[in-house]
């Protein structure tokens, strides 16, 4: 064991071995952490008893260093933290600080954000779904997914400049207008994703190991939803109706008709399912829009040096992961006073030790995959 | 219910509390005595139901630390900020709302980590992202680090 300098956790370790618990770390690389977690599980026999997790592998600091940077500047840290949601995290910011100057973006900006949010949801989702096909060991699934989210982040590139990090959002509009194949590019990608969707059900969510290794596994029960916070995909499953989009909407939300997917089994497979059906729906929300995209300017007219009324603002965003929240605290000046991020993925991982308890260690795979976390966004 | 009358009904369990509005939503400022009792009110009290607790926030206004709770309401979608402060800059603490919300647990270790303000009766008070021996608490605005750079 590592030298556990802490006099806590000393005790606490020293106590689960006398209870003849086996003690071992998983991570920090591990191939089905997604990324640099270190969970220390305490087993008995193959039963995981509790996780710890041990987060700041990958800590970067990210809010003391927007401290000392610009609102424009800020945006290029925040899709660093949930990278898959990266859209969606730049957006948070700049209608926080729309929210605090009193903008009102052209009509043009909130259809094409919200496009491109549910194509970025679409992207995660399929990349959420290739690697938990993966860490189940269905190996095809992965390719399968790759290959269809790279349609997509070939439209971001065309219009964007970036693929996954975009930075595309900027205070008071986008950084340009998008291309004029933009509108045919996504109509095509909808009508080939609609075929290719029902593969995937066919290839993983019938299949009987999926079943047998997800269904009843890994509970999570709607008061501990609640309790710890779990959004996004996640806590629907356990019956949390939590969408940002629907309960609080912004941008172009309010103009279409989407349903909010909702499950109250709470288990494994009923996450799975969530991201599925979500993706479903968006694609109904991207076909709503994106005809009748308005003509107008690409950005609202904003001064250079962007400077906060004293004061404080919250904003709230649905990432693909959950509820993304930014929290700005301003003193007048151009920079952040404090500047707070709500990621959604560290507080659903502060549910892992009572989904996972007591269930098979092998099941900690497959329910660490369904909880789909991004350490980057826990980390910060 | 609306601001004015959530408003009223915090008053009347707690009238000692400051409360402000800004961009409709409401600022509520409690005691660090009283955040407990308040806490456990807003969630168990039927009209209120605060039962979601979105976020936790450590702040170094320099004369004193404060906490901020978003709080939101899978009922009634709702949402208050709780805030309370302490001027103890150099053993603060505050009352822990774990068991309230149990979220709170990770929410208190990173304020603990980055602002050193300790929560009474957490279960796990130790720092959650940095090392065990790391000296000082980096977020706060007098920390110095020769490795930050200055512009």
């Amino acid at each position: 064991m590592a030298d556990y300098t802490n006099v806590l956790e000393h005790d606490r370790l020293k106590e689960k071995l006398e209870e003849q618990e086996y003690i071992i770390n998983m991570g920090p690389q591990h191939p089905s952490t997604h990324g640099v977690l270190r969970l220390v599980l305490s087993l008995k026999g193959e039963i995981v008893k509790s996780i710890q997790p041990h987060c700041g592998y990958i800590h970067r600091g990210i809010e003391k260093m927007c401290e000392k940077l610009t609102y424009q500047q800020i945006i290029h840290l925040t899709d660093r933290l949930d990278y898959l949601s990266a859209h969606m995290n730049n957006e948070a910011v700049c209608l926080c600080v729309e929210k605090a100057l009193d903008v009102e973006v052209p009509e043009r900006v909130k259809y094409i954000r919200t496009i491109l949010d549910e194509l970025n949801r679409l992207a995660s989702h399929e990349l959420w779904w290739c690697s938990f096909g993966m860490d189940l060991g269905a190996l095809t699934v992965f390719f399968y997914g790759l290959r269809d989210r790279e349609k997509i982040l070939d439209i971001f590139e065309e219009s964007t400049g970036g693929r996954l990090l975009q930075s595309y959002n900027c205070p008071g509009g986008l950084m340009n207008d998008v291309h004029p194949d933009f509108q045919k590019k996504v109509k095509e990608f909808i009508s080939y994703f609609r075929k290719k969707l029902p593969e995937y059900d066919e290839l993983l969510s019938g299949n009987v190991i999926l079943m047998e290794r997800t269904k009843g596994i890994g509970l999570l029960s709607l008061e501990d939803a609640i309790s710890f916070g779990v959004t996004g995909p996640s806590g629907r499953a356990s019956g949390f109706a939590c969408d940002v989009r629907k309960h609080y909407p912004y941008s172009a939300y309010n103009k279409v008709d989407f349903r909010e997917v909702i499950y109250t089994e709470g288990d494994t497979f009923h996450r799975y399912k969530a991201r599925i059906d979500e993706m479903w729906e968006s694609m109904k929300i991207i076909e709503q829009l994106i005809d009748n995209i308005p003509d107008g300017d690409y950005s609202a007219k904003m001064k250079p040096v962007i400077r906060l009324p004293e004061g404080e603002y919250y904003q709230r965003v649905e990432s693909s992961r959950g509820e993304f929240g930014v929290y700005i605290i301003s003193d007048g000046n151009k920079t952040p006073y404090r500047i707070k991020f709500r990621s959604p993925n560290f507080s659903n991982l502060s549910a892992l030790n009572i989904i996972a308890k007591d269930f098979k260690i092998a099941d900690l795979i497959a329910i660490g995959g369904s909880l789909d976390l991004v350490i980057p966004d826990i980390d910060r | 219910m609306t601001n004015e009358q959530l408003k009223e009904k915090i008053l009347t369990i707690e009238p000692s509390v400051v409360i402000t509005e800004n961009k409709q939503v409401l600022y509520v400022n409690i005691a660090k005595e009283k955040l407990f009792f308040l806490a456990k009110k807003l969630k168990e009290t039927e009209e209120l139901f605060f039962d979601y607790l979105v976020n936790i926030t450590g702040v170094d206004r320099q004369k004193s630390m404060e906490v901020v709770y978003h709080l939101d309401s899978s009922k009634y979608r709702h949402l208050i900020v709780l805030k309370t402060d302490t001027a103890d800059r150099e053993n603060p603490a505050i009352d822990s709302v774990c068991s309230i919300w149990r979220t709170a647990e990770f929410h208190e270790r990173e304020v603990f980590d980055f602002f050193g303000i300790r929560f009474n009766n957490h279960p796990d008070m130790r720092r959650l992202f940095l090392d065990d021996d790391w000296q000082g608490y980096p977020l706060r605005k007098d920390y110095v680090d020769d490795k930050i750079v200055q512009r």
